[in-house]
């Protein structure tokens, strides 16, 4: 197995026992950048001088006898709407082309506390709107596993790089699936905190009640390591918890035995490809094997997620993008008066899937429609919120498919943005109630394609997830 | 609920943006779709039903009023498209009086 392939706690003891370099780990993953990324695509920017320094500091460091951070030297990736000092971070969008940011991201400073290789931004959907990754202003990203298949939306940037070996890890967000679902599309490990684990500060506000960061990763062991360094309490969020933040690679326990976890019926409905929930039954009797109990629980108002959320994430968009007017930073186009210029840019900046949805939003705060839309939403929300709460009182986890299918091809949905938005059915629901969710591989399609299964939680409980995820791995 | 081409004109002012005419037909048409979706959740009662902003509980929260350093106006200006003598400079505001 080549270094690029490893996980990054197995390359935390190579480092730690000099058996490998962090400079020479880092030039492995840039010989796999230059071999692989004009069919991937998965960044659109590198930082290789950055990098190259930060590797040495990393090796000087070791040759002096100390000991390292478990992701001290491991080269990541981060997904480009995250806010990284003096280091272009665009959004994948033209309004922000040259954009600079000048501070770092929370989650980004506490992760660059344990000296991680930054090998470069990674590719999303413009704004983080999409799930496949072709919303980018730039360029697409293509599937490692299948070139003619998306690797998923919005953070396909950041698990195309994972899984095509072009970083060991990566931080990606998700606002209604954007980390889990290309994590199911690409076979990597992927996690939405509860939301509040993670600070906000620094993540370019898409919509501000749903948006978490969270990890992608080789392996469930590097997943808890990334939360580990990300998550906390952060006063430049007001919505960040306070609360205890819990050594989650303490849950790295192989044990099930007396976890109650809930299979609900509305997730395996029509829309749901059948090789998907065979795979989906498969890990449930695996799970049952292992020791758990599987219990039927209901969900009922799932089948109203897609458009509880097709309406607040685009009503939070709406006012969130406001701030693109060309004033204080991001792209300007001249007009002649200031209602003008800030129209010229935003029409000429912003791309249509962006523009769908700002208009969506302010349609749907507008005066006349805010109750019968937006102000609907929010109460359904309560319901759906509801729904979780009364099956958590019967069950410790609930599992369902991450996706209702496999990567599709690339220009498939493009032209039926309501096609795209029904994909998100299994993910958008996590976000609604603020859960955490994982999604872990399970196996491929007859096409060689992924499947992911996903894992809910309690609010705070990410524990019980990894443990149940961790389980499942290390009896594969 | 159909939305008609006058609506989606008036929302696209309110949002600063322009649909130029050979786009109009496919963005009325999508909007359309979409927000034809979203009617099902007519069908669900939600009297008596509290709307939810936040999934959390959160109350107002507060910290201690303490001076600390900002971001240094050089770095706040730093991204701006145009500037002059530490300001943000746009085109004019108001018309001038004659």
């Amino acid at each position: 197995m080549t270094l690029h392939e490893k996980t990054a706690h197995e390359l935390h003891e190579l480092l730690q026992t000099k058996q490998i370099s962090s400079a020479e780990l880092t030039a492995d993953i840039f010989s796999r950048v230059d071999e692989a990324e004009d069919k991937i695509g998965a960044y659109l920017t590198l930082t290789r001088d950055k990098a190259a320094a930060d590797a040495k500091a990393v090796d000087d460091k070791i040759s002096r006898g100390e000991k390292i951070f478990p992701l001290e030297g491991i080269p990541c990736a981060v997904k480009d709407n995250i806010c990284t000092k003096g280091i272009k971070t665009t959004c994948a969008s033209k309004i922000l082309e040259n954009f600079v940011p000048p501070y770092d991201a929370t989650a980004y400073k506490k992760l660059a506390a344990q000296n991680p290789i930054l090998i470069g931004k990674a590719n999303l959907d413009e704004f983080a709107m999409g799930g496949s990754t072709e919303n980018s202003a730039y360029h697409v990203t293509r599937n490692p596993h299948n070139l003619e298949r998306v690797p998923g939306g919005s953070s396909g940037g950041s698990a195309a790089a994972v899984a095509g070996g072009e970083a060991i890890f990566a931080l990606g967000s998700d606002t209604g699936g954007s980390i889990r679902q290309p994590a199911s599309f690409c076979g990597v490990v992927g996690f939405k905190p509860t939301y509040g684990r993670v600070s906000r500060y620094g993540l370019v506000a898409f919509a501000s009640s749903l948006d978490q960061i969270g990890p992608l990763t080789r392996d469930v062991t590097d997943c808890a390591l990334v939360l580990n360094a990300i998550c906390g309490h952060d006063e430049m969020d007001s919505t960040s918890t306070a609360a205890q933040v819990p050594d989650f690679t303490k849950s790295l326990v192989a044990d099930v035995k007396g976890l109650k976890i809930g299979l609900p019926a509305e997730y395996f409905v029509k829309g749901i490809d059948a090789e998907v929930e065979a795979a989906i039954r498969n890990v449930a009797k695996k799970f049952e094997s292992l020791g758990a109990e599987i219990v039927e629980v209901s969900l009922p108002h799932t089948e109203y997620a897609i458009s509880t959320y097709y309406l607040i994430a685009p009503a939070e968009a709406a006012t969130n993008l406001e701030r693109y007017d060309g004033v204080s930073y991001g792209a300007r186009v001249d007009g002649a008066d200031v209602v003008e210029m800030m129209t010229n840019t935003r029409t000429e900046k912003f791309g249509a899937e962006v523009k769908r949805r700002i208009m969506i939003g302010n349609y749907a705060l507008s005066a006349g429609y805010y109750d019968a839309y937006y102000l609907k939403a929010l109460k359904v929300r309560t319901l759906i919120q509801r729904d979780f709460v009364e099956a958590f009182k019967t069950v410790d986890l609930i599992l369902t498919p991450t996706t209702p299918n496999a990567a599709f091809k690339l220009g498939e949905m493009t032209a039926d943005p309501l096609k795209m938005y029904l994909q998100d059915i299994c993910t958008v629901p996590v976000n609604i109630a603020g859960l955490p969710g994982i999604s872990v591989p399970c196996g491929v399609t007859g096409d060689k394609l992924p499947l992911g299964f996903q894992l809910i939680g309690k609010a705070l409980d990410e524990a019980t997830i990894l443990r149940a995820a961790f389980t499942y791995e290390q009896n594969l | 609920m159909k939305i008609s081409e006058q609506d989606i004109k008036t929302v696209a002012s309110l949002s600063r943006l322009r649909i130029r005419e050979e786009e109009a037909d496919d963005v009325i048409f999508q909007l359309n779709k979409i927000l034809t979706y979203v009617e099902n959740l007519q069908a669900i009662d939600t009297t008596n039903i509290e709307p939810t902003t936040y999934a959390l509980p959160m109350q107002n929260v507060f910290r201690d009023d303490k001076v600390k350093p900002s971001l240094e106006r050089e770095l706040a200006l730093s991204n701006a498209p145009l500037k002059e003598d530490g300001y943000f400079k746009v085109p004019r505001v108001l018309e001038e009086q004659i």
